[in-house]
C-alpha cells in the first residue's frame, strides 16, 4: 500500500480504497446514463439494487437519497451525480445537503468566493 | 507540416448546456461568462482553424472504472455525445480527422507515451460544450481529435506528466505532414469541488495565480502532487491538468490574446484563456 497522503478537508479523494468499497454501487449509477435504466429504476428500486449487487450500506444510502451516506458507500461523484439527475437535482442541491445549507446559503457562499 | 495557431482553456460546466438550450446566456447570472467568449470567436473567425485537438476528461460517458485509460486519443471518422443522465440535448456530431489521429498515436507512443487508442468514443459535455462556446452555430467547421485525460479514478497522470504530454503532441502536430492550422483546446476546471463536506469550494486566489502562471511561468503547478492540486483547487479543479497539457502544446513561449475569469457558474470558478504561441 502506498503512504497515506495528509488529509484534505471534506474530501475524499477516489481511489482504490474507495473504489473497492463502491463498485456495484457506481456500475448501477453508470447505468443512469439511459433512459430506459432510470425508468426501471424508478418502477422498482429494490430490484434495481439487487440487479446490480448493491450492499446494505449502499442500498441504504440510495433510498435516504444521501450524498454523503452515498460517498461512505464508495460512490464516486461522477457516477452519483448521474443518480441525482433522475431527481432533477442540481450540483447545488447536492452542494446545500452536504453541506447542511439551504441552497440558498450553498449559492450565496458560491457568489461570496467571487469578492 | 501542420501548425499550431493557438489554444484555447475553458470550463465546461454542464449547467453551460442548459444555459444554451434555454437561451439564457444574456441573463444577468450568465451574461458575465458568456461574453468573455466574443473576442475567441472574433479571433477564430479571423485564424479559421481546419483541426481541432480536444483535451478533455470523461465523466463517466465514454469509460467506466471496468476499463479507466490515463491517456486515450481518439481515431474515429466521427464522435457523438449521448445522454448523461441528465438529459443535456445531443449536438450534430463531430468529424474525426483520421490521418492527425493516427499520426498523433504513432508520434506520442514514439516518445513513450502509453496510450489507449479508440476507434469508437461517445464525447461528453467537456468535450461538447467548449465547441458549443467557440461555435454556437453548432455547424462544426474543423475536424477533431479527442484527447481524453482520466480524472475519474485515482492515481491520475501527474500534472508534470499531462504537461509532457502535451508537449509531445505539439511536436506531433508540428511534424504532421499537411498545411493544416490546428487550434488546441483544453477543457475542465478551474477550481470547484461537487462532493463532500467541502462541496462548493473555491480558490479565487490560486486561479488566478494558475492563469498569469500559464504565460509567464508555464510550468509552474506541475510543482505539485495530484493531492496537492486536490487540495489547493478542489476535487473536480485537478481538471486544470488539461489547461496544462493544452498550454504545452504551444511550446517554450506562448502570450496570451484574451481571457476571463467568473464565479459562480454551477459551483465552479468558470476560466478561459486564449493564448498564441510565440515563435
Amino acid at each position: 500500500m502506498s503512504p497515506a497522503k495528509p488529509k484534505i478537508p471534506g474530501t475524499t479523494p477516489f481511489d482504490g480504497s474507495i473504489a473497492r468499497k463502491g463498485y456495484a454501487l457506481n456500475k448501477m449509477c453508470y447505468s443512469f446514463n439511459d433512459a430506459e435504466n432510470r425508468a426501471e429504476f424508478l418502477r422498482d428500486e429494490d430490484a434495481y439494487c439487487t440487479r446490480y449487487g448493491l450492499n446494505e450500506q449502499q442500498r441504504a444510502a440510495i433510498a435516504a437519497r444521501n450524498v454523503l451516506q452515498l460517498l461512505d458507500a464508495g460512490g464516486n461523484a461522477y457516477y452519483l451525480a448521474k443518480f441525482a439527475g433522475i431527481f432533477g437535482l442540481d450540483m447545488q442541491d447536492i452542494g446545500a445537503q452536504q453541506t447542511g445549507m439551504s441552497k440558498e446559503e450553498f449559492k450565496a457562499k458560491l457568489v461570496a468566493a467571487g469578492r | 507540416m501542420a501548425n499550431i495557431v493557438g489554444a484555447i482553456t475553458t470550463s465546461h460546466v454542464p449547467a453551460i448546456g442548459g444555459a444554451i438550450a434555454r437561451k439564457v446566456q444574456h441573463e444577468p447570472y450568465w451574461k458575465p461568462f458568456f461574453d468573455g467568449f466574443g473576442p475567441v470567436r472574433e479571433w477564430l473567425a479571423e485564424v479559421k482553424p481546419d483541426i481541432a485537438v480536444v483535451i478533455y476528461n470523461d465523466h463517466g460517458l465514454n469509460f467506466f472504472l471496468d476499463k479507466m485509460p490515463t491517456f486515450a486519443v481518439g481515431a474515429a471518422a466521427e464522435y457523438r455525445n449521448a445522454d448523461e443522465g441528465w438529459g443535456l440535448p445531443t449536438v450534430p456530431p463531430f468529424k474525426g480527422n483520421l490521418d492527425l489521429s493516427w499520426h498523433l498515436i504513432e508520434s506520442l507512443m514514439d516518445e513513450d507515451f502509453d496510450l489507449t487508442t479508440c476507434q469508437e468514443m461517445k464525447v461528453d459535455h467537456a468535450f461538447t460544450l467548449p465547441m458549443a462556446l467557440l461555435w454556437p452555430d453548432q455547424n462544426w467547421p474543423v475536424t477533431t481529435v479527442p484527447v481524453c485525460i482520466n480524472t475519474v479514478q485515482f492515481p491520475l497522470p501527474t500534472a508534470a506528466r499531462c504537461y509532457k504530454l502535451g508537449e509531445a503532441i505539439g511536436r506531433a502536430v508540428a511534424s504532421f505532414p499537411s498545411d493544416a492550422r490546428v487550434v488546441v483546446l483544453g477543457t475542465g476546471g478551474l477550481s470547484h469541488q461537487l462532493e463532500g463536506e467541502r462541496a462548493g469550494f473555491i480558490n479565487k486566489d490560486f486561479d488566478l495565480q494558475f492563469m498569469e502562471s500559464l504565460t509567464h511561468d508555464a510550468k509552474w503547478a506541475t510543482q505539485y502532487s495530484i493531492h496537492e492540486l486536490v487540495e489547493k483547487t478542489g476535487t473536480q479543479g485537478i481538471e486544470l491538468v488539461m489547461w496544462l497539457a493544452a498550454r504545452g502544446a504551444l511550446g517554450e513561449k506562448a502570450r496570451q490574446r484574451h481571457a476571463n475569469y467568473h464565479i459562480p457558474i454551477s459551483n465552479t470558478a468558470a476560466g478561459l484563456m486564449l493564448m498564441e504561441p510565440v515563435r
